[in-house]
């Protein structure tokens, strides 16, 4: 694939950017629901199936197909709504989007306008160094997915160039949450921090609530984000563009970084920002222009005729809202006043992403601080070096909590321990088989310590001399020979006693 | 031998469940009337005459084997080529659909298969169901039987055409503004429009989703309780479709043939007659009204002063509606794919090229039409006021029918016109569903009996509607009317019909 070389944009120092203009941003968020079947089909839905074996009638738009309301997928939408405090629609309707593109079988995508299911609630987003941002969240709403173009022929993958193009219709009809915020205000230099601890938050709640896998590399869930500058918060809005499918949190975080530097260049030569489109490199770390997008676009919007209204009864609702589970900030707080962890501590453990490992580890015994530090330390280390998550890590919290508790029962020493730790992840088996291939235990036998000590001192008499005079400083010498002699399984405490005793005798 | 095409679906049942005749008897008798009227009358646009067979021979099978059948078992059916049917072309009457072999079967076809009624064919139509005259069908018109030099009435008028050439005893229609009463009316045959959502419309080409719906079209009202029975039913693949279910309409229809119809109060609307209504279809009017009288019904006058809102609402939602509807056909997965005559082969110029081959000019119209009623800046002004009237429709009906049980009316305002009077004239067109189009907009149901000729020797028809989900009062009062008109004949109206061939 060649480089498309984009024109050279003049960027104006972030620092400076923000120093000078307040960022204004919005968020789309779409997320793709995680039911057995699409929204109004009975067509299954998996990934990675055969291009075009999921559909039906309805998703392929035949001609004569209607389209069903998939009950499990308003219960989603509700859920959602609800864990984002907002107000459940009592009578919503579905409405038709009108536009011409072959990914839409219809040419029409069904989703809700004027009558979203779920609307005003907000979300407190909580930032890497704990401070918390409140976005509000104008709409969420039902809608349908589209299906796939794959543009085949030409240089880039994309359909300018292509000799021909595909539509895999599979992903058509799936269902979708889309999650609008309000404008968001008052991040200032943190905006593109916020963009993505907001993102980051949302598919954490959406796995909470089992209503997607929440798998940003798989599409699942897909950001737009809308970037404006002004230049003072009381200024009016200016002008913004829209930033399409961004598709990883750090993405979200650079683009929003981005853009305030672009659009900061263009305010400062006193043009005029072009309202439109954009899209994400993530190789280069630059947006480019796409569609020029202005406010007399129309899509016809008009009620969905196919559709009776969806009136979700407050019984329902309520029953639904007693049934969510613990959300993923509320989860945070009560266990780390379980665990007794400091703010800081719990904090490097969210950022991390060891809450399930730690969390997990203490359920199969471990001490809360005995989990926190094998999670963010050695393995921590493992896995920057390895380049893999945490959960990645070739070792279970189960076998964690056992190295802890062999440490904890004084069988092996933490540096032995780490040995351990190491057969583990190599593959060698659960910690006390580690243990038992290695010979690892601790040598507690006095008589076998003796020996060792005895040799030691015999080899070391000006040592010897020195505690005798009452200098109890070199006996650490006599401590790491005899540690070396045994491979480090003896207990160094019980080391330096018999040594003490044995000079002192 | 009598003739096996001139017997009702009701009589032809009758002989097959005594084993009389047989399926297979009764299926090529109307295949060669086919072949030997349908050159003239055009009603069809595709026979399928083995799948028709065999369908047949296995009803024979079954029935010889002592199987328990669907009482209209065997009884052969033309379906509007609007409904999908498996295996069998599906073109609406449009261009853009020529060659399209539908994988899937609507559910009224599903329940006609099931009942094992050999299907003959699909049947001519107007583009999409938009006509009032099958002149706008890319395949060419139908003829009236009645006279060849007119329309059958659209958008069904192959349907009605087929019943009154006795080319089959049983056919389903559509009825989207009238498409379904008013070719009933100019052929003199018996059409029903269920109320919305009475009979499934998954299956059915969408014109405008929020006023189409399927029904009967056949000589007899038993007949049209009959079929309407077999196809009628909730349906989960449409969610516009009723859940309760159908009211007792062949009972209704047996009943109302005894002719009493004392305690009845018979609404007739003010609106939909005078200007505008011929002489002859005005007479025949009031003797049915006198008939009903005789039959012991009360006749009151009531007003629906919206009605005359009613075609103005139609031609903004109807049309708004089927512009995206028809969105879907751009030849990008099904049926015609035009590429563009020169420069770059892209997605939008194929589309753009395909709806330009592929739509008549009607079709274009109403596209054009409603792409503008729902442009951003319009709506409010054009589809939002029509849902408005739409309200105070219903509102009307609904008065009205705290006064009467049903609402009466002439079905068309005129008899058959002459092919091509009315093509350069689309105003002239559409006036024709003036009576027919409220039904639509309300949601209730409506039938048209034929009730005489006109001056002019061509029939009438005189409407019945009755409030939503009481579809059973149409088949009482529109069987007793029967009733009354062919004792006063001697005879069906049809049997004064000219010879065809």
């Amino acid at each position: 694939m060649t480089a498309v070389s984009a024109p050279t944009t003049p960027l104006v120092d972030y620092a400076d950017a923000v120093r000078r203009y307040d960022p204004v941003l919005g968020i789309e968020v779409h997320v793709e629901l995680g039911t057995r079947t699409k929204m109004f089909c009975p067509a299954e839905v998996s990934f990675g199936a055969a291009p075009n074996t999921q559909t039906t009638p309805v998703s392929l738009g035949l001609p004569g197909a209607l389209p069903v309301v998939n009950g499990k997928a308003v219960e989603y939408a509700i859920r959602i709504g609800l864990a984002l405090n907002c107000t459940i629609a009592e009578n919503c309707r579905f409405a038709r989007k009108n536009y011409f593109y072959p990914d839409i079988p219809k040419n029409f995508q069904t989703s809700q306008y004027d009558e979203p299911i779920a609307f005003d609630g907000w979300l407190d987003v909580e930032l890497d160094d704990g401070t918390v941002h409140r976005v509000e969240i104008e709409r969420a709403h039902m809608e349908e997915d589209a299906g796939k173009n794959t543009h085949v022929g030409g240089s880039t993958g994309r359909i300018h160039g292509a000799e021909y193009s595909l539509v895999d219709y599979n992903r058509a009809g799936i269902p979708l949450v889309e999650i609008v915020t309000k404008p968001i205000t008052g991040a200032g230099e943190r905006a593109p921090e916020v963009a993505r601890a907001y993102v980051q938050a949302l598919r954490d709640i959406f796995r909470a609530l089992d209503v997607s896998e929440a798998r940003m590399e798989r599409g699942n869930v897909r950001a737009d984000v809308n970037v404006s500058l002004r230049p003072a918060p009381d200024s009016p809005l200016g002008t913004r563009t829209e930033t399409k499918n961004v598709n990883s949190f750090r993405s979200v975080e650079r683009s929003v970084r981005y853009e305030i530097s672009r659009q900061a260049a263009i305010l400062d030569a006193g043009t005029a920002v072009v309202q439109e489109t954009r899209h994400w490199h993530e190789d280069t770390g630059i947006t480019t222009s796409g569609r020029v997008k202005s406010d007399a676009e129309d899509y016809r919007y008009f009620p969905e005729p196919d559709l009776v209204p969806v009136a979700p009864s407050r019984e329902w609702v309520e029953e639904i809202r007693a049934t969510l589970p613990e959300l993923p900030q509320e989860r945070r707080r009560r266990l780390q006043a379980e665990w007794g962890y400091a703010d800081a501590e719990m904090r490097d453990v969210v950022n991390a992403g060891a809450v399930e490992l730690i969390e997990a580890t203490v359920a199969a015994g471990a001490s809360p601080a005995g989990a926190r530090k094998w999670w963010m330390g050695e393995l921590a280390r493992r896995a920057k070096q390895d380049e893999v998550e945490l959960a990645a890590l070739p070792i279970t919290p189960a076998q964690i909590a056992e190295l802890q508790s062999l440490v904890d029962s004084g069988r092996i020493n933490d540096k032995l321990a780490r040995q351990v730790l190491e057969g583990v992840l190599a593959g060698e088996g659960d910690p006390l088989q580690v243990v038992a291939v290695r010979g690892l235990e601790v040598v507690s036998d006095d008589g076998a310590l003796l020996a060792a000590i005895d040799e030691a001192l015999a080899a070391q008499p000006d040592v010897v001399e020195k505690v005798r005079g009452g200098n109890q400083g070199p006996v650490g010498a006599i401590i790491g020979a005899v540690m070396k002699a045994t491979r480090g399984q003896a207990d160094a405490k019980r080391v330096r006693e018999l040594v003490l005793e044995r000079i002192g005798s | 031998m009598t003739d096996l095409t001139r017997l009702s679906a009701a009589q032809l049942a009758e002989s097959l469940s005594t084993r009389e005749v047989s399926s297979v008897e009764v299926t090529q008798a109307h295949l060669d009337r086919i072949a030997a009227v349908d050159d003239a009358v055009h009603a069809f646009l595709h026979v399928d005459g083995d799948e028709a067979l065999r369908t047949a021979s296995e009803v024979d099978a079954l029935r010889a084997a002592g199987e328990d059948l669907h009482p209209l078992a065997g009884v052969p059916i033309a379906v509007k080529d609007v409904v999908v049917t498996k295996g069998m072309p599906s073109t609406a009457g449009s261009k853009i659909l020529e060659g399209w072999i539908p994988p899937y079967d609507a559910t009224l076809v599903e329940k006609i298969r099931a009942a094992r009624l050999p299907i003959l064919g699909k049947t001519n139509m107007d583009e999409f169901a938009m006509g009032s005259s099958t002149e706008h069908s890319a395949y060419g018109n139908s003829h009236n039987p009645w006279d060849l030099t007119r329309i059958p009435g659209g958008s069904g008028g192959g349907s009605a055409a087929a019943l009154a050439a006795f080319e089959a005893p049983l056919a389903i229609g559509t009825d989207t503004g009238g498409s379904i009463r008013q070719p009933g009316a100019v052929t003199g045959t018996v059409g029903v429009k269920p109320t919305y959502g009475g009979v499934s419309r998954y299956g059915l080409i969408a014109m405008a989703s929020s006023l189409d719906q399927a029904g009967p079209v056949t000589r007899t009202v038993l007949d049209s309780a009959l079929l309407h029975e077999l196809i009628g039913g909730h349906d989960p693949r449409d969610s516009t479709s009723i859940p309760e279910p159908l009211p007792p309409v062949v009972a209704a229809a047996r009943q109302g043939a005894l002719g009493d119809l004392s305690g009845l109060r018979v609404g007739v609307v003010t609106q939909l007659k005078g200007e505008g209504y011929q002489s002859g279809v005005l007479a025949r009017f009031h003797e049915s009204l006198e008939l009903l009288q005789r039959a012991g019904a009360e006749v009151v006058e009531v007003s629906c002063p919206h009605f005359d809102y009613a075609l103005a609402a139609y031609y903004l939602i109807m049309p708004a509606e089927a512009s995206s509807n028809l969105a879907k056909f751009d030849g990008m997965r099904y049926g015609l794919r035009v590429e563009p005559e020169s420069g770059p082969v892209t997605a939008e110029r194929v589309m753009a090229a395909t709806r330009g081959a592929g739509f008549g000019d009607e079709v274009k119209r109403r596209i054009i039409l409603g792409t503008y009623a729902l442009s951003a800046g319009y709506y409010d002004a054009y589809y939002g006021s029509a849902q408005k009237v739409r309200t105070l429709i219903q509102r009307d009906f609904a008065e009205a029918f705290a006064q009467a049980d049903v609402l009466v009316s002439p079905t068309a305002p005129t008899t058959a016109f002459k092919l091509g009077e009315k093509l350069d004239d689309p105003l002239a067109m559409y006036l024709n569903d003036v009576a027919t189009i409220p039904a639509n907009l309300a949601g209730v149901p409506g039938i048209s009996v034929p009730n005489g000729l006109s001056d002019d020797g061509l029939p009438t028809g005189f409407q019945v509607l009755a409030p939503a989900k009481a579809d059973d009062r149409l088949y009482r009062v529109g069987a007793a009317l029967e009733a009354a008109l062919e004792s006063a004949w001697g005879g069906p109206l049809l049997a004064q019909a000219p010879e065809l061939g």
